[in-house]
């Protein structure tokens, strides 16, 4: 389907917001537990999907319209209280919110709705509200009750046909004559949008009517009238009547209620979404967050300046240049902020895949979040929503066990799996813990055995098994699943964290549970650098990889065949690393060793050479793959406070070029042993 | 503070156009000296240039990336022609130089790229006509990178095609070298 391109603007603002309704209502629909409804949260449900409906009138999508008609219909009896949740509709809602969410991505992409998987789930819908409220049988006496009574006032009927109205055969006057046979009846009419004569369309219909119904009519008699052009050809809206001074429109009803909830109901305002915001392209705070780094780059260069004595005499500007480092750092912060989000939107379709996947698997599986209000940069965040997935996936369908073996053992049958997401020192912590059967270290070390990754009877400790569920081509499901199994989940999971500069450690304790801890930076823009001078260039190695740095000391260093050195670290002997050699600085004279910088990188340690520690400062990451090319050994470089640049080591890279160069310079030296 | 001389329309004059009133159809160049010899860029190629840069080495690069410059927070990769064109190296390669920073289109976005004159020397409207195909030029210029020559009074200018200068070909070569 095409859309028009003058409403391009207005469509993307609707699918967004119409994205972000299914995601909450999804959420609704699956903190509702069958049979005891939660007011509020079936007020959030029906509102969600009674906006969708309204956008997709608007916009003439006529199967999200029909769809979401019918669940609001559902919803509707729900939240009167005529009827109560069965497990089997909340499925019924969970699966045609998918199927709103299909049929806006086909809009969105102007593919085809796939209209029958539509149409099924409208019809289904519809056989439950045609069977009628069930379990709430008893209850409906009551509501005519309050009904009757309110009858004696009337009714208010909204009544705004869309466009196609009468091109679907449907003639409004007819209907407006219907209403007039239930009682007297005032009726307003208005157009919706003034046209010229030239551009009138005598076929489409831009009149909207209110009437005012007064008499006995009940609201079903009213509803019927209209029962075949609602949601699909007009939007209707129908409102008590009762005493003019005191009458309230739906609208303002949910306002009221909503009000009354949000004041005693503090657990559920995590469901609902911040109260104001404004859409920005990310591209435009990308640039504000460089312009930023600017200013703070100049305001230390004025700050060095001042330093130098020559500004003494001007207090005024003393005093300026003290309140612009005070302002600029304020500034930046608050920018940094800015692509701060809640890793709660990564959190919320979790909930939603351990229910569907639970089931497929027969497991009964709780899953509890906490921390949805931790800030992520949005990179990270949207980087991160993969591993998560992959990684609760396994927790499902490997961690826990059949709630029959779990019963077996003593256990709950119904599995916990906690995700939780806390700060921690700079960092970000996110945290997956389910309470199932851990890592069985025999079969995970015949598996790897089989598949030769380790020696069969290589004595291993238990955190060298652990790491080999981060082996690729590994998997210890003994039977491959669709869900996972596929051998292909773990180790794409930690190069994906490690791509973002984070770590992922796995901890598992037999019968009891495994536990997967992300550590992952705040931002990617951003790292805390110590500044190394290695000949006359400065490098910057990130703090999060410095185990400790010392003196380097002579007799710690050993060389092994002539080549390979290493130093003695606490009892360990570590690869030594001459950064200098690495990275081919010019040197003029071969200076003494400086500092020996202990790192972690590519899962193991190793020293650094350096010529000496200049300090600590955090620095701004700028890639260098924007105008250049990625470089072996680097993550970018940083520009510093006098407006040279520094470039930032990348650790995996260097042990990586380091080893890759020894082995060179072994062969070089071989041939040249093998030439004399 | 590193002199920078931006280049709108009203700064072009600044530099000095020899050809003024440039006639329809003429391309406008701006070239610089590189041991002796004039090259030119089409200008509308030129971000802008720099005097007196320092540029950053970056390690294990082919040897004709001269190293990286902060060009207001952006980092832009600096060529040096004289290595790209296999010309003797000055034997003490001065701190600072100049440098012209390039827009250059690679695949479907664009690009800086620094290169590294001996000097900027002047802006040229040069008309079709005046235009020849490169001959080749033997082992000293690499004629891959030029596109043409260009006759200016008794002068001749070697035109080089900024594209060629960072795009995948050329530095896939230099890394296979």
């Amino acid at each position: 389907m095409a859309l028009d391109p003058r409403f391009r603007a207005l469509f993307e603002t609707f699918f967004e917001e119409a994205a972000e309704g299914l995601t909450a209502a999804e959420g609704a629909l699956l903190n509702l537990s069958p049979g005891s409804e939660d007011s509020e949260l079936v007020n959030l449900l029906f509102r969600s999907i009674h906006s969708i409906k309204g956008g997709g009138g608007t916009f003439g999508f006529t199967h999200l319209g029909r769809l979401s008609h019918v669940m609001e219909t559902l919803l509707d009896q729900v939240r009167e209280g005529s009827r109560h949740l069965e497990s089997h509709s909340q499925d019924l809602l969970l699966q045609s919110v998918d199927c709103l969410r299909c049929i806006l991505i086909a809009h969105k992409e102007a593919v085809d709705v796939d209209e029958e998987r539509c149409e099924r789930l409208s019809l289904e819908i519809e056989s439950i509200l045609a069977a009628g409220p069930g379990a709430a049988k008893e209850a409906a006496p009551n509501t005519e009750v309050v009904e009757s009574l309110h009858s004696q006032h009337g009714w208010r009927i909204a009544f705004q046909p869309f466009p196609h109205f009468m091109a679907h055969g449907n003639d409004p006057y007819r209907l407006i004559r219907l209403v007039q046979e239930l009682g007297p009846t005032t009726i307003v009419s208005s157009f919706a949008e003034a046209k010229s004569f030239a551009s009138f369309e005598p076929e489409t219909c831009a009149c909207s009517w209110i009437l005012e119904l007064r008499g006995e009519a009940s609201r079903e008699e009213v509803r019927d009238i209209f029962s075949w052009v609602e949601g699909d050809d007009c939007e209707l809206e129908i409102v008590e009547l009762a005493d003019e001074s005191a009458s309230k429109t739906e609208a303002e009803f949910e306002v009221a209620s909503e009000v009354a909830t949000h004041a005693t109901s503090q657990a559920s305002t995590s469901v609902q979404m911040a109260s104001s915001s404004i859409r920005v392209p990310v591209d435009k705070i990308d640039s504000l967050v460089n312009l930023v780094g600017e200013l703070v780059i100049t305001q230390s260069m004025l700050a060095r300046v001042e330093q130098d004595n020559v500004l003494h005499q001007v207090p005024e500007l003393r005093d300026g240049l003290g309140e612009l480092e005070r302002n600029t750092r304020e500034l930046q912060e608050t920018v940094m902020r800015i692509r701060m989000l809640p890793i709660g939107t990564t959190f919320a379709r979790f909930p939603r895949l351990v229910h569907d996947l639970g089931r497929q698997l027969g497991k009964h599986i709780d899953l509890r979040l906490s921390g949805e209000n931790t800030e992520l940069d949005k990179t990270v965040l949207e980087n991160i929503g993969d591993p998560l997935v992959h990684i609760i996936r396994n927790c499902v369908d490997h961690g826990i066990e059949a709630p029959a073996s779990r019963e077996a053992v003593g256990k709950d049958p119904m599995g916990t799996i906690d995700l939780r997401a806390f700060h921690q020192g700079g960092h970000v912590v996110i945290e997956v813990r389910d309470d199932g059967a851990g890592v069985n270290r025999e079969k995970l070390l015949a598996k790897a055995a089989e598949k030769g990754l380790v020696e069969a009877d290589a004595a291993l400790s238990d955190e060298q098994v652990l790491q080999i569920l981060f082996h690729p081509g590994l998997s210890t499901a003994e039977q491959v699943s669709d869900i996972s199994g596929r051998g292909v989940g773990m180790d794409v999971v930690k190069r994906n964290i490690e791509a973002l500069g984070g770590a992922i450690a796995v901890a598992s304790e037999p019968g009891k549970g495994t536990l997967f801890r992300i550590r992952l930076p705040l931002t990617l823009a951003i790292i805390d650098g110590q500044r190394v001078r290695i000949g006359d260039e400065t490098y910057i190695i990130p703090l999060v990889n410095i185990v400790e740095s010392l003196q380097a000391k002579h007799h710690h260093i050993t060389c092994i065949a002539g080549r390979a050195e290493v130093y003695r670290f606490r009892g360990e002997a570590l690869q030594l690393v001459r950064v200098s050699e690495v990275l081919s600085v010019p040197r003029s004279q071969k200076s003494r060793d400086g500092m020996v910088v202990v790192v972690e990188g590519d899962d193991r340690e190793v020293a650094l050479v350096v010529d000496e520690l200049l300090g600590i400062q955090q620095v701004v990451i700028k890639s260098l793959d924007t105008n250049f090319e990625r470089v072996a050994g680097l993550s970018g470089a940083t520009i510093l406070g006098d407006g040279t640049i520094a470039l930032i080591l990348d650790m995996n890279g260097l042990i990586r070029l380091a080893n890759s160069w020894r082995h060179s310079r072994a062969t070089q030296s071989r041939c040249r042993l093998a030439s004399q | 503070m590193e002199g920078v001389i931006g280049l709108g329309d009203t700064s072009i004059a600044a530099i000095g156009t020899s050809e003024s009133g440039a006639s329809k159809g003429a391309q406008q160049f701006l070239t610089f000296m590189l041991d002796e010899q004039e090259y030119g860029v089409d200008i509308l190629d030129v971000q802008e240039i720099r005097g007196k840069g320092t540029v950053t080495r970056i390690p294990n690069v082919p040897s004709d990336i001269r190293g990286i410059i902060n060009l207001r927070g952006i980092i832009v990769p600096v060529v040096d022609l004289r290595v790209r064109f296999g010309m003797e190296a000055k034997s003490a390669p001065p701190k600072r130089v100049s440098i012209v920073v390039l827009k250059v289109k690679s695949g479907n976005r664009e690009r800086a790229v620094g290169i590294v004159v001996d000097a900027v020397s002047d802006v040229y409207s040069v008309t079709a006509d005046n235009i020849k195909d490169a001959p080749e030029m033997g082992d000293d210029v690499d004629h891959e990178f030029a596109s043409g020559l260009a006759i200016v009074g008794e002068r001749l200018i070697i035109l080089l095609e900024a594209s060629k200068l960072l795009s995948g070909e050329a530095t896939g070569d230099l890394e296979a070298r």
